[in-house]
């Protein structure tokens, strides 16, 4: 393998262990906090959220790092916010009848997600 | 062993929309997220209406597989660095499209199921 394959096998590993690490995060969320099919989706929000807040508070403290940013941006923090939950909750709660909660929910999640990864950039340049 | 299945999903899910992005490339658009958000949204909406979301292939495909391939947090990161670096109406247009896009493959994921 040339230095460049190995590389790049590694840090496909590295964003594997935390992949599993955030997936298996988010799992346990779900299972622990479930919602049912026709209400507002509260605990991926809260997922989504969260994941936003802290991946604008990581880059500015680990940058590029050739470990650290694949480890839990790329890794942790990717497998433990998700969008193809987002979109297929929203169609879901517009086919039980919902189509309010579905638009608040989309609308909802996009602000405060966007406004989190935002602020956590925000403040984490502030403590620094 | 749904705990397994959701770990092996991750394990491929999250090193393929890496490769996937690093194969786009640097852009001045998010182009490889984009990417595997509606990718990812199609096979989910595929995945939940055709597989019995209490089973394990579900676990594996769905909540393992699709759940750490797609990402909000990369895609919530890199609108707000498109804002900040002023580019307002392409982060403003990340956002619609990768919505649009987002919802199209859920529903045709939903149809082919």
């Amino acid at each position: 393998m040339n230095p460049g394959t190995r590389m790049l096998a590694r840090t496909c590993g590295v964003v594997a262990i935390g992949g599993v690490a955030g997936a298996l995060a988010r799992y346990g969320l779900g299972v622990l906090i479930p919602t049912r099919p026709d209400a507002f989706p509260w605990t991926t929000f809260a997922i989504n959220v969260l994941g936003c807040l802290a991946l604008g508070a990581l880059v500015p403290l680990v940058g590029t790092h050739a470990v650290l940013r694949p480890l839990l941006g790329t890794g942790v923090l990717g497998g433990f916010t998700t969008f193809s939950t987002y979109m297929v909750d929203i169609q879901r709660l517009v086919r039980h009848g919902e189509p309010e909660l579905a638009a608040a929910y989309l609308a909802g999640t996009a602000i405060l997600a966007l406004s989190a990864a935002y602020l956590g950039g925000f403040l984490m340049r502030r403590l620094r | 062993m749904t705990v397994l299945l959701v770990a092996l999903g991750a394990a491929f899910g999250a090193p393929a929309r890496y490769l996937v992005d690093r194969a786009v490339g640097p852009r001045r658009f998010p182009y490889g997220t984009m990417i595997v958000n509606v990718a990812g949204s199609f096979v989910l909406g595929w995945a939940a209406t055709a597989l019995d979301t209490k089973s394990g292939a579900y676990a594996l495909v769905g909540t393992g597989f699709c759940g750490a391939l797609t990402t909000y947090s990369t895609f919530g990161y890199e609108t707000v660095r498109l804002a900040e670096s002023g580019e307002h109406g392409k982060a403003l247009l990340n956002v619609i499209v990768s919505i649009a896009l987002g919802s199209a493959g859920a529903y045709l994921g939903f149809l082919a199921a």
